[in-house]
């Protein structure tokens, strides 16, 4: 198999450890892996994302631009900002809560995510938009939406991992007293790939 | 054998473990740091490891461990290698017994360094071998066979993988039983381990002949490798070579040529393609190193073959190369035609993202202290490298030089000498004072200099990832020390006025800032508080209905916690660290601890 994934978010959204994970689940399930971060200087709030290429044909340790089969966005303007980066048919799964920089209370830039919804709709016509605070209030956690994400992806059969890869690798990697919790983000992930209906680009 | 998924950094340990390595020394800097904690993390209980206090110190103690016969690995970032270069050049000429690599980590962007310097031009100039890894696997292997040609020709070799290598994660499978290789210890010999003038000369000598024996031996090495067919030929070296083949995958139509080992330059290999294709592109990063030589083999056998790259307007002559800029390059010389993209250039302005101090940094209640002393006085503020460069940003606004480890203090000194009507300051970090502070601390003592000597210290390496230094009491071999006093060595040297000064109580601060800019001489404060990421956060800052909405704590401080939510001023629970000095700064008195509420 030949698959690259991009993950984005903010420093602090947890996007580095999805991405590990889903590293793993492809490395148990016989997959030639490679992956690598790109962190700003900031420890938190700087813009971060993760590549993870599954397959022999991989040798740039970035995915080059046009060829992310799908790209997991924890935040909205992250995700125009890694749009290079798709696939002309590729898949972008969005959580629409924005992050406003830190910067935000000096200079005042008004930036509120919207914007940047409305435009990955227009570029890419499976542009997947998730209420990130919805689910989590829903499971009670404000930290499970990187679970929740790659249920979606799984859900819409666009990862490329089985349910029970990921929830293996779940039940690897999280402590056994936030494990219930995982799964619940997981499976309400699921549910909202489930029901989206992917639009074919020739249509 | 175990299969380990690790970043190019902890493949490079791996390999060095694997090759037998018996003392591993270093100096952290991004992007090398991960390759000594990966050693710590798996080496055998016979290897021994170190933070050394700058890449000079970490160089010499690997020297005495080669000079005894045993294998030593040496890590830094490629500034480090200026630092380390004083005995890097001797030690050419002198050579070793048992192997070493010297790895030295370059940072083409850049993406968190003060240079684009190409380590190869530097190994060409100590006249050593370097090695390029195209991938972690391949820097896995490459830095095994780096000691082997360390050993079988005694010379020192650089090894320089580039952020893009030590930051890509891979499967590496490795033996973890494996031990130091067997060394003889070290055998007196004045004539082999003392630096004298005839020794240089004589050495010199040999080496250069020596080295014209390993770029043929380069010629057949099996990392440099030619694949393909055709008059037109793209020679390759570092990830550049992994983003030609990205864009090349199965094509046979070109000649591929991937230079492993760019000094001392497989001079027969390169012949050999050059003398039968018409047209050859290079793709590489920092200098047009690859190029140079080729153009240079091309003058010396009179070959018709046209040569282009960066000296030719074929490739960017500064920054980092990425598959895509590779793919625009190679395409236009091999005349591809290009695909239909989705159309971007009506992107909106994305929000900017700058790095800033950590909300409760003690940094910036440091800066915020020398500042209001000052305020209304001509000063001027002399920075360092470190996370307290960011206190360069607005509003504290207060980094006015940063030039490489250990400058701000000199820098400080020749402002003091030339600007009699302000006050100089110097900040400087913990680890960058022990790193390449105190010489020229001495020297401003020395010099009569007039100057305020601020070290930062939160008990950490912080920019680079936490590691230990000497004040911090632990070392790499876990052992508890006890920490080298910095107020001790002050003392020492000479200077009479030392304050030590929490940060955070910040009228303190700003009163002895005050006092020491009357009194001449050198002075020297310790605003002494741990970092962030070392502590429990103190309960969050809450704002009262006091608050007039005036925003002063928001243009004073910067401070990353303190938000608008609907246009009131709010404290981001999630980010603040309860350090309190927002509180200090309102004039209202609105902003207090949880008992605001």
């Amino acid at each position: 198999m030949n698959k690259d994934i991009l993950l984005c978010g903010v420093g602090g959204q947890g996007t580095v450890l999805a991405s590990k994970l889903i590293a793993s689940a492809f490395m148990n399930c016989g997959e030639t892996v490679h992956s690598a971060e790109t962190i700003g200087m900031a420890q938190r709030g700087g813009s971060v994302t993760s590549h993870v290429r599954i397959g022999e044909k991989a040798y740039s340790p970035l995915i080059p631009f046009h060829s992310a089969d799908i790209i997991l966005a924890f935040e909205p303007a992250e995700a125009v900002r890694n749009l290079p980066y798709l696939k002309n048919n590729g898949v972008v799964i969005v959580n629409s809560v924005p992050v406003k920089p830190v910067t935000e209370s000096l200079v005042n830039t008004g930036y509120d995510g919207k914007e940047m919804l409305e435009y990955l709709q227009k570029k890419c016509r499976n542009t997947v938009i998730v209420d990130a605070e919805e689910i989590c209030r829903e499971i009670g956690s404000a930290k499970v939406f990187n679970v929740a994400i790659l249920g979606v992806a799984v859900g819409i059969g666009k990862l490329g991992l089985s349910e029970d890869a990921v929830l293996a690798e779940i039940e690897k990697s999280v402590k056994e007293r936030f494990r219930e919790m995982n799964y619940k983000a997981f499976t309400k992930g699921k549910q909202i790939g489930e029901d989206y209906e992917i639009k074919s680009v020739t249509d | 054998m175990k299969k380990e998924y690790v970043m190019g950094n902890g493949a490079i340990a791996l390999g060095a473990l694997t090759a037998g390595v018996k003392l591993v020394s270093g100096y952290p800097g991004t992007p090398s740091s991960e390759i000594i904690e990966t050693i710590a993390k798996y080496k055998h209980n016979d290897v021994y490891v170190e933070w050394s206090v700058n890449e000079k110190a970490a160089m010499e103690v690997a020297a005495g461990a080669v000079y005894s016969g045993a294998r030593a690995l040496v890590t830094m970032k490629q500034v480090g290698l200026n630092v380390a270069s004083d005995p890097l050049m001797s030690l050419a000429y002198v050579g070793v017994k048992g192997g070493m690599v010297i790895v030295s980590a370059d940072d083409p962007g850049p993406i968190s360094s003060q240079t684009e310097q190409d380590t190869r031009m530097f190994a060409e100039f100590a006249r050593i071998p370097v090695f390029d890894p195209t991938s972690p696997e391949e820097a896995f292997q490459m830095i095994q066979d780096a000691f082997d040609y360390s050993e079988k020709y005694k010379t020192p070799v650089l090894f320089r993988p580039t952020t893009r290598v030590c930051h890509a994660y891979a499967s590496i499978e490795w033996d973890e039983n494996t031990q130091p290789k067997q060394y003889e210890g070290f055998v007196k010999d004045s004539k082999k381990w003392v630096i004298f003038p005839q020794l240089s000369f004589k050495n010199h000598a040999m080496i250069e002949k020596r080295n014209l024996q390993i770029g043929d031996n380069f010629s057949e090495y099996k990392m440099n490798t030619v694949s393909g067919y055709g008059k037109k030929a793209v020679f390759a070296s570092g990830v550049s070579y992994a983003y030609v083949k990205e864009y090349l995958q199965d094509r046979t139509n070109v000649v591929l040529v991937k230079i492993a080992t760019p000094y001392p330059f497989p001079e027969k290999l390169a012949l050999s393609v050059m003398k039968n294709v018409d047209e050859i592109l290079c793709v590489e990063e920092l200098s047009a190193y690859l190029e140079m030589q080729l153009q240079r083999i091309a003058g010396v056998h009179h070959l018709p073959v046209k040569i282009f790259g960066k000296t030719t307007g074929n490739g960017r002559l500064s920054g980092e190369n990425s598959a895509d800029y590779v793919a625009e390059i190679i395409g236009a010389f091999l005349g591809d035609s290009t695909e239909e993209h989705i159309n971007l250039s009506d992107i909106p302005e994305l929000p900017k993202r700058p790095p800033v101090l950590c909300a409760g940094c003690p940094h910036r209640a440091s800066f915020y202290a020398v500042k209001k002393a000052m305020q209304g006085r001509k000063a001027y503020f002399c920075g360092d490298i470190g996370c307290y460069t960011l206190g360069n940003a607005m509003p504290l606004d207060m980094t006015d030089t940063c030039l490489c480890m250990g400058a701000g203090i000199t820098i400080a000194q020749g402002f003091s000498h030339t600007n009699k009507d302000a006050v100089s300051f110097a900040f400087v970090g913990d680890s960058t004072f022990f790193a390449s502070g105190m010489t020229g601390t001495v020297n401003a003592v020395y010099n009569g200099a007039d100057m305020i000597l601020c070290i930062l210290d939160n008990s950490t390496t912080a920019m680079t990832g936490h590691q230990p230094h000497p004040g911090t009491g632990k070392n790499m071999m876990s052992d508890i020390i006890q920490k080298v006093d910095i107020v001790k060595i002050l003392e020492g040297i000479g200077i009479n006025n030392i304050a030590v000064v929490n940060p955070f109580e910040l009228e303190k601060a700003v009163d002895t800032v005050r006092e020491f800019a009357d009194i001449s001489g050198v002075k020297a404060m310790i605003f002494k508080s741990p970092c962030i990421a070392l502590k429990k956060p103190d309960s969050c800052m809450k704002i009262s209905e006091k608050c007039i909405q005036c925003k002063k704590c928001i243009r004073e401080i910067g401070c990353p916690a303190i938000i608008i939510s609907d246009g009131k001023v709010t404290i981001d629970s999630a980010l603040c660290n309860g350090c309190k000095l927002c509180s200090k700064i309102c004039p209202v008195g609105a902003i207090g601890g949880a008992e605001n509420e």
